[in-house]
């Protein structure tokens, strides 16, 4: 005997959640504007003549506020991406899907598509009705309507993100005389059309199917990780209204209806859960109504729920071992990585040992060898810097080369410069000696200090 | 005939195993796309794991499907706009040497109005052009520090380029046709003209002319010697810029300074080259990079 093939083949079904006001819904509009401002204003942000923010991948520099920063600092954006995880691993830890159901871009942008499309279609009721009603002048109407504020607001999105890499306040004058062509044309409406896409028809979907970090939340939960809870204790078993004797929920379905990735909670905690509190700020104003208490379904852990806990001892279980560990990890990283942008120096020396001439001997019987020195500035001023070397008895940098290492470079200028190194002959044996060049920033006492080789050839 | 078989063997290779390839991944498409007759619902291939585990019989997805479908057309879209079967050109007649060739115009064309106000530059507005030095010293790290190094002091063979001494000239014009068709110094072998003392002799003579260290016997043995060197190097040794024959009254030894060196040197002769760039550089990078070596030499005044 077999038991039934359940097909894996399913095709979404779309979900129109009940529109909602409260706590939660309250925290969750903040956010959106929060979020959205950002994006929106800061490229326009001007700082010191520029753009404050600007990822100018063509020419390899990242400008933000006073710092730019070179591909050379790769470390930093490294370190950015750590903090980034870590912050991550410990608001999972402490807070459950809280990333997912405030501020996440895709959370945050389908808010708004739906904002849109009910002050459109009206309510959920209304356009779950208009999606199946068949097609008239009234509907293609009402739905174009959609579609093209959709489409602006996407492009505009498109547009201010193609603005972190490409100078906004030219790429808006070439978008309004229509001249924008190219790379930024492409993305702008490449990304234009991903907003268009996730937010406006995909929605939930990326939660729960896409999304990567969703997939490993679950390795980071413990029982004392705030999540969206059904209280079942008190609200089993569900009932009408008027017979008062047995639990509080009245399975008027309101949980379900505005929940946006169309899930019910009262069948515990699922992965599609995004942990938005729509549907506890629903079931709050149906508590309200009956006289019941509120937090039939809270923001809670399985563990407090059980337990009557006092207030010092829900504070302890929010300093946990594991939660501390993380803080602090996550402490020290931001610490040392501010302690680092603010104490690196805006300038690099690279060095190169000449490929042609290992060494040679000049008429005045001095063994040479050859550099070249890749300078940078990577500061905001023009400035100065001195050349030294050291690491070798009586080493110095020849007369000659001297004379013309005059270093001054622009801001973000970069310059290479050739330096002819020298001991007397003779005054060692043959070998390869490592070296140190110094280079200080003139007016200051950051030294750089940069290793090479100096060869004294056999013979 | 074996050529003719290499030439066609490849590329018909190539695009056979191409060919079938996409058919045979249609047809393969095809077979397991939709659900056979013999296949109901509950149909498993009849492969059973851990005693009860049975692999399901069922299509492939129709979204996978899809995908795979869109594939095949692209790559029969690419194949007839890329020479990607090697037996066409393609539509697009495209090659790495045409987008290469393309892609030096558009460079050229885009730097030529910077360089346009640089081809005529002399050395004072050089010196004091920030910018032009910067490209003229990229232009000869990229391209003459190899062999002169990149102080442009040069080392044994390779011509110093900051001193005065000169071989073809040190004008602007010589210069620039040194780099422009480049140079072939050419020293004959002069081993017949005596016997392996005599060419010791001139050695000891040559090192005379500039007061090195000598035997003045041998010397003056060697200047009876030396008639046939002067009509390359002159008489009185200081050499010929016309033909490149070195000075020989300074200091400046650019193959060695050793007596076995001379030597050898007037025993074998030697042939030193400096390549061509005109068909690598632009007139006005080798008008930028002339200037470039000018200033170092006017540097060591």
């Amino acid at each position: 005997m077999r038991e039934k093939v359940i097909s894996l083949y399913q095709s979404e079904k779309k979900i129109y959640p009940r529109e909602i006001l409260g706590f939660y819904a309250k925290w969750r509009w903040f956010f959106v504007w929060l979020t959205q401002i950002i994006f929106y204003l800061t490229p326009w942000i001007e700082w010191g003549g520029r753009q404050a923010i600007l990822f100018d991948i063509a020419s390899r520099r990242f400008y933000i506020f006073k710092h730019v920063f070179y591909p050379q600092d790769l470390i930093y954006l490294s370190v950015i991406l750590i903090i980034c995880a870590l912050g991550l691993f410990l608001f999972t830890t402490l807070a459950g899907r809280i990333w997912c159901g405030l501020a996440c871009p895709q959370t945050v942008y389908t808010e708004i598509f739906l904002w849109i499309e009910s002050k459109v279609e009206g309510n959920f009721t209304k356009r779950g009705r208009l999606d199946k009603s068949n097609w008239s002048l009234k509907k293609i109407l009402i739905k174009f309507q959609k579609h093209f504020i959709w489409v602006i607001f996407s492009i505009w999105t498109g547009f201010t993100f193609v603005g972190f890499f490409t100078p906004i306040k030219i790429l808006f004058i070439e978008s309004i005389g229509l001249s924008i062509s190219g790379w930024p044309l492409f993305w702008t409406i490449f990304y234009g059309f991903l907003t268009y896409f996730n937010a406006g028809f995909m929605r939930e979907q990326v939660c729960k199917y896409m999304c990567p970090y969703a997939r490993f939340q679950s390795a980071m939960f413990d029982k004392n990780t705030l999540s969206m809870i059904y209280d079942s204790d008190r609200g089993e078993p569900r009932k009408g209204v008027s017979n008062k004797s047995q639990g509080d929920c009245i399975d008027c379905n309101i949980c379900a209806q505005v929940c946006p990735n169309g899930i019910d909670i009262r069948d515990g905690l699922q992965y599609e859960c995004i942990f938005c509190g729509l549907c506890a700020d629903a079931c709050d104003s149906v508590m309200k109504k009956i006289n019941r208490p509120a937090n039939l379904i809270s923001y809670t852990t399985p563990y407090m729920l059980r337990n009557n806990l006092s207030i010092t001892k829900k504070i302890k279980i929010f300093f946990r071992p594991r939660i501390i560990i993380y803080s602090l990890i996550l402490l020290i990283v931001i610490g040392l990585f501010l302690y680092k942008l603010n104490n690196r120096y805006d300038f690099k020396l690279n060095v190169i040992h000449d490929r042609g001439i290992l060494s040679r001997v000049d008429s005045n019987n001095m063994l040479e060898n050859v550099y070249r020195l890749k300078i940078m500035n990577a500061g905001l001023n023009r400035d100065g810097y001195k050349l030294g070397v050291d690491g070798l008895p009586r080493i110095k940098i020849d007369d000659k080369s001297m004379k013309n290492l005059e270093i001054q470079l622009d801001p973000t200028e970069a310059d290479t410069f050739i330096v002819t190194v020298e001991v007397p002959i003779n005054s060692q044996k043959p070998g390869k000696y490592p070296i140190n060049f110094l280079l200080r920033k003139e007016g200051s006492d950051n030294v750089i200090f940069e290793k090479s080789i100096f060869v004294v050839p056999e013979k | 005939m074996l050529g003719e078989f290499n030439n066609y063997f490849w590329p018909v290779l190539v695009a056979s195993i191409t060919i079938i390839g996409i058919i045979g991944c249609y047809v393969l498409l095809k077979l397991t796309g939709k659900k056979g007759p013999e296949n109901d619902d509950n149909s498993t291939s009849g492969h059973v794991w851990d005693g009860d585990l049975e692999e399901e019989n069922n299509p492939l997805p129709r979204w996978w499907v899809g995908l795979f479908v869109i594939t095949i057309i692209w790559g029969l879209i690419y194949l007839a706009l890329y020479p990607g079967l090697i037996l066409t050109d393609g539509y697009l007649k495209w090659s790495q040497l045409g987008q290469y060739q393309d892609e030096v115009k558009d460079a050229d064309k885009k730097f030529a109005a910077m360089y346009k106000d640089f081809g005529q530059m002399d050395l004072e507005q050089f010196i004091n052009n920030r910018k032009a030095k910067k490209i003229g010293k990229k232009i000869f790290l990229n391209n003459c520090a190899q062999c002169h190094g990149s102080d442009a002091r040069g080392t044994t063979s390779f011509p110093n380029l900051t001193d005065h001494d000169w071989l073809y000239g040190g004008k602007m014009i010589d210069i620039k046709s040194s780099i422009t068709n480049g140079r072939n110094g050419v020293m004959p072998a002069l081993a017949s003209i005596g016997t392996k003392k005599d060419l010791w002799d001139i050695a000891h003579y040559v090192k005379s002319l500039s007061d090195s260290k000598h035997h003045p016997m041998k010397a003056l043995r060697g200047k009876e010697k030396f008639g046939i060197c002067a009509s390359c190097h002159g008489a009185d040794g200081k050499g010929n810029q016309s033909i490149g024959a070195p000075n020989l009254t300074d200091h400046i030894w650019l193959h060695g300074e050793s007596f076995e060196g001379i030597v050898h040197r007037i025993t074998y002769g030697i042939n030193n080259e400096m390549p061509a760039w005109n068909d690598r550089l632009t007139p006005e990078q080798i008008h930028l990079v002339s200037l470039y070596t000018r200033m170092l030499s006017k540097d060591n005044h």
